[in-house]
């Protein structure tokens, strides 16, 4: 007589709950994104494919979406870049300030956005910068910046400071030091930081709505549209995306799994 | 084949070198000149400096003080990238992003030296190990990965090729056996090798020359031999082998001899070999050129030093020889090996027994032990 398993069954029936519980939002949306919008209600009208093929016949949706993925992809490009600098300058060399510098770093980690968000809202008030694209893709960088410096500097600890030597003493000055070695060795880092960062910005609302004004990025397009039932054409995108990160995160992992296969075959 | 890399080592001169971290002194003042073709060691405990050399002469530091010259060119100021030199890294640091092939080319391309790729699989070829170029260092055996280190040094063709603990990583066995390859491709491409290492069976097997470093100085220098059989200072004569010492006044001195007195007992040593003849000195043996007598002590003569009564402490059984250590009332302990040929003089403990050696293997040293105490 075997005494009851907690392994056996109770771990399996809620870990099979969690994931159903995580699921039923992103199940709902997709779902929903073939709902017939006959009546703009909550409730299921009949199957149709016209949400999806014709995306862009809510207009507002479609420039909302397109305003966040400007932003995200200008954020995340100076903010990779900039964050990789800062990374590598904070662990690689020694200058004054440097603590206080990392001190500095973590604070927007821990910050609450509505402080965030409201300080910088103020501040563009007070310099007269008038509020919009360019100040999203701002406040934008300064958020994301702290992120990409953490995962790349998480990165750069895993690398030995003997490669890029070793590449000095090959006749290598330093900035091919950097670009054929320091580079691609720190690219997995740079790569999961970019993500991340994109990531973040798209989906952010509370300092996009302090400092956007009267543009609407995604997020504020579904949170205003929330309050009378999200329009089906929100739930396409919402999909749509979803899916995209889904089919990245495949490639990276199938790929990454196949390099190991042919390093192994050649074993 | 190998012909391909021969080029002519070049010699290396370090004038007044001082190098200093913030909070110490990592080398204080130090002069060396290796000249081209060598195979040299700096030998050395941790901290003792010898890898802070190896940086500076590498440009990976630079000195506080003091000129290095590479085949009469000073090298000072230049960068890593513009001297002659190449270094094999203590964990090889062969690029994991790159093949084998790949990270052997890597300075013929930076150099923009025409074919790299064939000049490549040759140096794999001087080390046997072209069939596997296309793998990733990281597929690669400790062995195979200290090999290709080597290989893509020795491509560049370098004046001077700098070694740091290129053999630490592997186990005993491997290691030798890369003592001899190491040596071997030493003497067949020409080159001035610069070995750092703290082993001082690897110094003494492979270098022409060792220089012993001690706290940012350089000890003493020489060829092996020299070093062992006639160390100067304690600090050598315990870091390369093993010694037993003996301090005491000097009672005799001559042309030929000085004796000093330790406890009633009379140790005599050539004066050709002693380094101070005047004053306390200290005077020390090899274990192995150390006998010991059982029940009687042996016949005094001007060309043997004697020691005790003592009795043996301690018995150590090492394959090759007996280690044996003797308590000597006054005077310490002191150690004799004895040649494992299946006659050991005294197999059990407590035995009383009489310490000699012959006169010409003493030695007298030049400092004294700082706490000038016991004589071991």
């Amino acid at each position: 007589m075997s005494r009851f398993s907690l392994g056996k069954y109770l771990l399996p029936t809620y870990t099979v709950l969690a994931f159903v519980f995580l699921m039923i939002p992103i199940a709902y949306t997709f779902v929903f994104s073939f709902n017939d919008p006959f009546k703009n209600t909550t409730g299921w009208q009949g199957f149709t494919f016209d949400n999806w093929t014709g995306v862009c016949n809510n207009i507002d949706v479609c420039l909302a979406f397109g305003n966040s993925v400007l932003i995200a992809t200008t954020a995340t490009t100076v903010s990779t870049i900039l964050g990789t600098m800062l990374a590598i300058a904070v662990t690689r060399y020694e200058f004054k300030f440097r603590s206080s510098t990392n001190l500095l770093l973590f604070l927007p980690l821990a910050t609450p956005e509505v402080v965030m968000g409201a300080g910088l809202a103020a501040q563009f008030l007070n310099a007269g910068i008038p509020k919009g694209i360019g100040t999203v893709i701002v406040a934008h960088i300064l958020f994301t910046l702290s992120f990409v410096v953490v995962t790349v500097k998480a990165r750069i600890a895993t690398l030995d400071p003997k490669l890029e030597e070793a590449g000095r003493d090959l006749y290598a000055p330093p900035i091919r030091v950097f670009t054929k070695i320091t580079l691609p060795l720190l690219l997995p880092g740079i790569m999961a930081a970019s993500l991340l960062a994109f990531a973040l910005s798209f989906d952010d609302y509370i300092i996009t709505a302090f400092n956007s004004g009267t543009e609407v990025t995604f997020p504020k397009y579904v949170f205003a549209a929330a309050v009378r039932g999200i329009p089906p054409e929100a739930n396409v995108i919402g999909s749509a995306v979803f899916f995209f990160a889904i089919a990245l995160v495949l490639v990276f992992q199938i790929g990454g799994a196949m390099r190991a296969k042919s390093l192994a075959k050649k074993n | 084949m190998a012909a391909e890399f021969v080029a002519r080592g070049a010699d290396l001169e370090l004038v007044g070198i001082r190098k200093e971290f913030p909070g110490f002194v990592a080398i204080e003042d130090l002069d060396l000149k290796i000249p081209a073709g060598e195979f040299f060691a700096l030998l050395g405990p941790s901290g003792c400096g010898k890898t802070t050399t190896l940086r500076l002469v590498a440009g990976l530091d630079s000195p506080t003080k003091g000129k290095i010259l590479i085949g009469n060119k000073d090298v000072t100021a230049d960068k890593p990238h513009e001297r002659p030199v190449n270094t094999v890294f203590q964990n090889y640091a062969l690029f994991p992003h790159m093949s084998v092939v790949e990270n052997v080319a890597f300075g013929l391309k930076q150099r923009k030296v025409s074919d790299p790729m064939p000049k490549a699989v040759d140096a794999l070829k001087l080390v046997e190990l072209e069939h596997l170029a296309q793998r990733r260092p990281q597929q690669l055996s400790g062995g195979q990965q200290q090999r290709v280190a080597l290989a893509r040094a020795l491509v560049n063709r370098p004046s001077l090729l700098l070694l740091d603990e290129p053999l630490g990583a592997l186990d005993l066995k491997l290691r030798r056996q890369m003592q001899v390859e190491l040596k071997a491709i030493q003497m067949e491409v020409g080159l001035t090798f610069l070995h750092v290492t703290h082993d001082q069976e690897e110094a003494m097997d492979m270098a022409d020359t060792v220089a012993v470093m001690n706290k940012g100085r350089i000890e003493q220098m020489g060829a092996p031999e020299a070093l062992y059989e006639r160390p100067k200072t304690i600090f050598v004569s315990k870091f390369l082998g093993q010694s037993n010492l003996f301090v005491g006044d000097v009672a005799e001195s001559n042309a030929d001899s000085v004796s000093i007195n330790v406890a009633g007992n009379k140790i005599t040593v050539p004066t050709k070999r002693a380094e101070k003849t005047t004053g306390k000195i200290v005077i020390g043996v090899r274990p192995e050129k150390a006998t010991f007598h059982e029940d009687q002590a042996p016949e005094a003569s001007s060309g043997l030093n004697v020691i005790g009564p003592g009795k043996i402490i301690d018995i150590r059984f090492t394959g090759v020889s007996n280690q044996y250590l003797i308590e000597v009332p006054q005077i310490g302990n002191i150690t004799v090996f004895a040649q494992n040929v299946g006659k050991s003089p005294v197999t059990e403990l407590g035995a009383k027994v009489w310490v000699s050696w012959k006169v010409e293997h003493s030695f007298g040293l030049s400092d004294l032990p700082v706490d000038n105490g016991e004589g071991k």
